[in-house]
């Protein structure tokens, strides 16, 4: 019997096809339309900022990211006669604005997200989740005008505090003494822009935590505080930072909130408490106005390395997301 | 002619092993619950239960799906009462004081009262070794000997030889089987006096669910089990008590409960005797 059997001719697999039906391909056709054309548009954005850009880049080099000068200088007919253009202080202060931001919100965000799924009263719950994602959809430049008329004021204090006692850090080095409209300042209004949104997203992954794993922590004789460390948190890890990098986007692209709170000088600063900072977003809206025309390519130069940048930390994001999501899944 | 003594009857199961008698150990004086009722809402799903389980044994409790069992049992260790809108009534003694107490810390009862649930559920972020001792982070308890704990408890939940060499791995790696009995490995660990099973064996394949029966007869010798299946056979072979639950479209009764070879066979309800000759259910 086996030897028969192994005789006999091993045959190659089949090709297997399927004949979609007709609706299948109207969605089909529908989906791909929706998916390709965000693509396409994005694709059309950033060749866009390049083919303006290019000339400007092709002038600075890398001088355009690491210097930090923006000058041009016309003849009387309005050519360019001299022109220096280099974005490294905005970049420092978007990249410096952002980090604030998500610092001061993570740890808000994920304790409001904990408080409204394990602690608040469904009554309040209901409540808070109507005004957080209010906050979400609040314009951006009511903000700005809270952290001008409401927040500098008060932030002389706070920041004296933070340099008292944190002042050993670089970052909180105050030297000159100019403490209003600084990229602390500009950190606090974004936090608060960013905090809704990684609120809604924690609380989402936060509810989604498995309820068997819940109930075998509660049968170990579990506090809620020990079944939150040991279940939920390791299960919503990846959708924290998930939500988290979305905020640290949506901080980095915010022009006019920081334009409203932020003094913006072509200085390079890592001091966050000091005076003087702007971002890529906000030098775009100051000097999109009055600009030349080679000004204006200089700026869509600053435009294209925002976007890039932004692309940069979401892919960075996609990576954390895709490492840390295997485990408490 | 003489063929392999098989049983045939889940009477003649029940018999192949030895009913342990209630109150010969020392193991405290057992579980007993008092008049418990439960709702969900306004639906009432349990009526008046009156049910003792002696220190050391194992009772089965069986009947059709949604007569009450595994509420029943998670009214035993407090498990009920995080279903919103659930309620109840009654008292469940352990030891003599009332769990229900006003002044009782529900952490310690589920300490005491450990649970298995139907569906394996290793704590997935955690290696073997950490979800065994898990229960002591999370009550927040430190052992000085947690090696000898951990191979004591893997020992008992017949998992060690499988996992000895790989207490690094993660939880979610071993199959349903050994996960199951590691979840056993991990209630074991707080040294409950009482375990409650709700179903162990109901996702498992033939191989596992003998592995575990055989646990569930060693781990008798030390705490009180009470063990929810839909298997009768299980029952039979498991068990020294069996309770049969019951609903009539109200809420869920018990009609008998005796000790297992009784109830398999010479049933005193008529509704047991179909129930457990394979009529219904």
């Amino acid at each position: 019997m086996s030897t028969i059997a192994a005789e006999r001719q091993v045959p190659a697999p089949r090709v297997l096809t399927t004949q979609p039906r007709f609706s299948d391909k109207v969605f089909r056709a529908v989906v791909t339309t929706g998916g390709l054309s965000s693509l396409i548009i994005l694709g059309l954005i950033a060749i866009f900022l390049s083919y303006r850009g290019f000339e400007v880049l092709r002038q600075e080099g890398f001088h355009f990211l690491t210097s930090s000068d923006w000058s041009i200088t016309t003849d009387d007919a309005g050519n360019v006669t001299e022109s220096h253009f280099g974005i490294a202080a905005m970049l420092v202060g978007t990249i410096l604005c952002s980090i604030i931001a998500v610092v001061i919100a993570l740890p808000v965000s994920v304790f409001s997200a904990l408080f409204l799924n394990f602690y608040a009263p469904a009554w309040l719950k209901k409540i808070l989740v109507a005004v957080i994602d209010m906050m979400a959809a609040f314009p951006s430049i009511l903000f700005g005008i809270w952290g001008f008329l409401v927040l500098m004021p008060s932030v002389e204090y706070w920041a004296k505090l933070l340099n008292k006692y944190l002042g050993f850090l670089p970052f909180f080095k105050l030297h000159p003494y100019v403490v209003t409209r600084s990229p602390f300042v500009a950190g606090v209004v974004l936090a608060i822009m960013i905090i809704p949104i990684i609120t809604s997203v924690s609380r989402e992954i936060f509810s989604q935590a498995p309820l068997d794993r819940i109930q075998a922590a509660y049968a170990l004789g579990a506090t809620r505080w020990a079944m939150i460390k040991a279940v939920v948190i390791p299960h919503g890890r990846s959708g924290v930072i998930g939500g988290a990098m979305l905020g640290l986007g949506r901080a980095m692209g915010e022009t006019v909130a920081v334009f409203t709170v932020l003094n913006i000088v072509f200085q390079v600063n890592w001091q966050m408490l000091l005076g003087v900072g702007g971002n890529v977003a906000s030098l775009i809206i100051l000097k999109f106005g009055e600009a030349s025309p080679y000004e204006i390519k200089a700026l869509m130069a600053a435009g294209l390395v925002l976007f890039l940048l932004t692309l940069v930390v979401n892919a960075l994001a996609d990576l954390i997301v895709r490492s840390t999501g295997k485990s408490g899944r | 002619m003489e063929t392999t003594t098989k049983p045939s009857s889940l009477a003649d199961v029940a018999n192949a092993h030895v009913q342990k008698a209630p109150g010969t150990r020392a193991l405290g004086t057992g579980l007993e619950t008092r008049g418990i009722h439960a709702w969900f809402g306004k639906n009432h799903v349990l009526s008046d239960i009156n049910l003792d389980f002696a220190a050391g044994t194992v009772t089965a409790l069986i009947g059709p799906s949604g007569c009450g069992k595994s509420t029943f049992i998670r009214t035993i260790n407090r498990m009920h009462e995080f279903i919103p809108g659930a309620a109840m009534a009654g008292e469940v003694l352990l030891d003599g004081r009332d769990v229900y107490a006003a002044g009782t810390d529900v952490t310690k009862i589920r300490l005491q009262i450990g649970m298995v649930f139907q569906k394996p559920n290793p704590f997935p972020s955690m290696t073997i070794g950490e979800n065994v001792l898990s229960g002591l982070k999370l009550s927040q308890q430190k052992v000085s000997n947690k090696d000898e704990l951990l191979e004591e408890c893997l020992e008992r939940a017949g998992l060690w030889n499988e996992v000895k060499d790989r207490l690094g791995a993660h939880g979610g790696s071993l199959s349903g089987g050994q996960q199951q009995r590691l979840c056993i490995a991990r209630a074991l660990a707080v040294r409950p006096q009482v375990l409650l099973m709700d179903e162990p064996c109901s996702a498992l394949d033939p191989g596992s669910t003998l592995r575990i029966e055989e646990t569930i007869r060693h781990l008798s010798d030390t705490m009180t089990i009470i063990i929810v299946t839909h298997n009768m056979q299980q029952a039979a072979r498991v068990s020294d008590y069996t309770a049969f639950f019951l609903s009539d479209g109200g809420p869920g009764q018990m009609i008998e409960a005796s000790p297992t070879n009784e109830i398999f066979s010479r049933p005193r309800d008529k509704r047991t005797e179909n129930y457990v000759t394979g009529r219904f259910g």
